[in-house]
């Protein structure tokens, strides 16, 4: 069984991992990231977001994950994972351009070391064991988060990501939000390990398995091992179970792999109502706080829809421009031809 | 100035940029504790240690993914594929990540790395170890594509490669590794990116080659000087940014090309310049542009190897049918 804190009925089972104040903001932060990504799926309806793959029952996996972060840790994601990206310091607005389809959605400012979302699927583990190295090498005690599903540890890379990081010793933490489903293909299909984080075992690094629906359990587990990696300890694997309740992506029909059934039983083990349980149940969250979330909330992803869709589009030239740190020749004229086409020079 | 083998100029390049850029790394499959299996690496290790001159285990894509994020996290690295032909678990990395992350990010991340390659056929290896597939990396934009055929030139473009604020494949040609000497200046010294060089200049027709084929290319005009005809031959060195106006120039002013490489023909980075010849020297040649090259087949096994390989006969018959046209 998964290791829980706090039940779906929002009774502790164990010491919780924060403070009641830390506890407020982790449930303010995942009402936010719930409206952000209905909003993510209600404007690619619309027809202005390109795609969206909505992550809607992994708020507790990517926030409660996050939280164990220092601010200026590394964090590798996919494109599922906006709440823990945002979290991080990734500005919504740049989230929101991505998915319109603007080049500038890649480009966090400076201070943020957070990792464009990673589309192809499992090739960007590697990539946080390559970050964590380069802060040991620079003697900075930074650490790498990497999240990434289960049906990524089907991929090659992932074995050689974990077996980098063991080899090495990196402080690389490996999060695996195992959502029940690779589109169509069930965890069950995905492999025939019985639980994801027993893999840890053959890289030589702790494995746990938590309930990722549980944003304290999430919070734990992630702080002992970036605890354990920011002292040298090297690499750990979490693997938080979870649901995603919507679809893949907008392309996709859940209808035809899972029955609504399923989908429902998760339902009842939402993440955030089981935090707001128990905020309510200690007397510290209540209908205002709650009207006062989503208002500050929905605020917040309208201005940065509005943010997002503003921007300007690149140019025919802007195109050619982050190929190279300088143009080399024959780009330069392909550049200048490009150019005349749509009559910029 | 001493005169040393292509290997030893690149290794002589790495061990000064070891020396003198605290941010550059070796890693590959064995280039540590036993110097590469070339040797190219030699003596690293021990000179500056296990940290800096890695020995990885056997994953290419995880070389090439780790040194992608050791480069974004601001560590030069330079990789090694142990063989061009050995590169292919790397692709996805390299393409998919290495090339772009400059554009994904409007040069927020980049990926300032170096992956050499020992590539090309002629020693009588195994099967995937004789490799010429530039043209796969040529053809990907955000990457530079290097190929020495001289220790010096190696040396220079190896530096400059390491330097660069982008990454570049640098394939080092197997068989040229020992059989070509070349004195090489001690310190370290640049050769430019994107600079074709003129080897030999002439008049009558232009020989075009790069990396291992230079040795035959070189061959083939003695024996055309010998017969009275006047050959060019230029060093591409770089496929990526291509010299298109040193090219050019030599092509306008014998009004004759051979592109010779030892890749397969179709889709080889022949037919890059034989398309850029024509584009912008068609009134000013007198034949068509003809490629010399290795054939559409997998590269033979060391018995029938000779089958495969351009030769010196094969390069000046190909001369021959340009001249006379």
């Amino acid at each position: 069984m998964a290791d829980q804190i706090l039940t779906p009925r929002g009774e502790l089972v164990a010491e919780p991992p924060v403070d009641t104040a830390e506890a407020v903001r982790l449930l303010r932060a995942m009402i936010v990231a719930r409206i952000y990504d209905r909003k993510g799926s209600a404007l690619q309806k619309q027809g202005r977001l390109a795609t969206y793959a909505p992550f809607e029952g992994q708020e507790a996996a990517q926030i409660g994950s996050v939280a164990a972060l220092a601010p200026d840790d590394w964090l590798v994601a996919t494109y599922r994972d906006a709440a823990a990206m945002w979290m991080q310091g990734y500005p919504m607005e740049l989230l929101f351009a991505g998915r319109t389809g603007h080049e500038l959605g890649g480009c966090p400012p400076d201070p943020v070391n957070v990792m464009p979302p990673s589309i192809t699927v499992g090739g960007h583990m590697v990539h946080a064991v390559g970050l964590a190295w380069a802060e040991r090498l620079h003697g900075s005690s930074r650490i790498a988060l990497t999240l990434f599903g289960d049906g990524a540890t089907s991929e090659g890379d992932f074995h050689e990501a974990m077996n980098f990081a063991g080899a090495f010793g990196v402080g690389c933490v490996f999060l695996c939000q195992n959502n029940g489903w690779a589109i169509s293909l069930a965890t069950a299909k995905q492999t025939a390990a019985e639980r994801i984080a027993d893999k840890a075992a053959g890289y030589g690094m702790p494995g746990v398995q938590v309930d990722g629906n549980d944003v304290f359990a999430v919070y734990a587990a992630t702080r002992t091992a970036v605890d354990r990696a920011r002292a040298g300890g090297g690499p750990s694997f979490i693997e938080a179970v979870t649901y995603r309740i919507g679809p893949h992506s907008s392309a996709d029909d859940p209808s035809r792999y899972r029955s609504p059934e399923l989908t429902e039983s998760w339902r009842q083990r939402d993440p955030i109502d089981r935090l707001r349980r128990y905020l309510e149940s200690n007397g510290l969250w209540g209908a205002d706080q709650q009207d006062d979330a989503e208002r500050d909330a929905a605020a917040q992803v309208e201005r940065a829809i509005t943010a997002a869709e503003a921007l300007p589009a690149l140019t025919a030239g802007e195109i050619f421009d982050a190929t190279y740190a300088e143009l080399p020749a024959p780009l330069a004229e392909q550049r200048r031809q490009a150019r005349e086409l749509v009559q910029e020079v | 100035m001493p005169t040393i083998t292509l290997a030893q100029a690149i290794n002589q390049s790495l061990a000064k940029a070891l020396e003198e850029l605290d941010d550059v790394v070796l890693m590959g499959e064995d280039v540590g504790l036993t110097g590469g299996v070339f040797r190219v690496t030699d003596g690293l290790r021990d000179k500056f240690g296990a940290d800096r001159v890695i020995d990885s285990p056997v994953a290419e894509s995880g070389i090439a993914g780790v040194g992608f994020g050791l480069a974004v996290g601001g560590i030069r690295p330079v990789l090694e594929m142990q063989f061009m032909g050995f590169s292919y678990p790397a692709l996805d990395q390299v393409i998919s990540h290495i090339s772009r992350i400059r554009n994904r990010s409007r040069h927020r991340f980049t990926a300032p790395l170096v992956i050499r390659m020992p590539y090309g056929g002629g020693i009588g290896a195994a099967e995937h170890h004789s490799e010429s597939t530039e043209a796969l990396y040529a053809h990907v934009p955000g990457l530079k594509v290097v190929v020495p055929s001289r220790p010096r030139d190696a040396a220079g473009l190896l530096r400059t490669a390491i330097e660069d604020p982008d990454p570049v494949i640098f394939l080092e040609p197997i068989r040229l590794y020992r059989a070509v000497k070349e004195d090489v200046p001690e310190e370290s010294f640049h050769v430019p990116l994107g600079a074709a060089s003129v080897e030999r200049p002439g008049n009558d027709i232009t020989l075009i080659s790069w990396g291992a084929m230079m040795k035959e290319t070189r061959a083939a005009a003695d024996e055309l000087a010998a017969a009275g005809t006047s050959a060019e031959v230029l060093d591409v060195r770089t496929l990526v940014p291509l010299d298109r106006q040193t090219i050019c120039d030599s092509a306008i002013r014998t009004g004759r090309v051979v592109v010779v490489h030892e890749a397969p023909r179709t889709a080889g980075y022949a037919a890059e310049i034989a398309a850029l010849v024509q584009e912008h020297c068609l009134y000013r040649l007198e034949a068509p542009v003809l490629r010399v090259t290795g054939w559409d087949t997998v590269v033979p096994l060391k018995r029938a190897e000779h089958h495969y390989l351009p030769t010196v006969a094969r390069i000046v018959a190909g001369a021959r049918r340009v001249l006379e046209a």
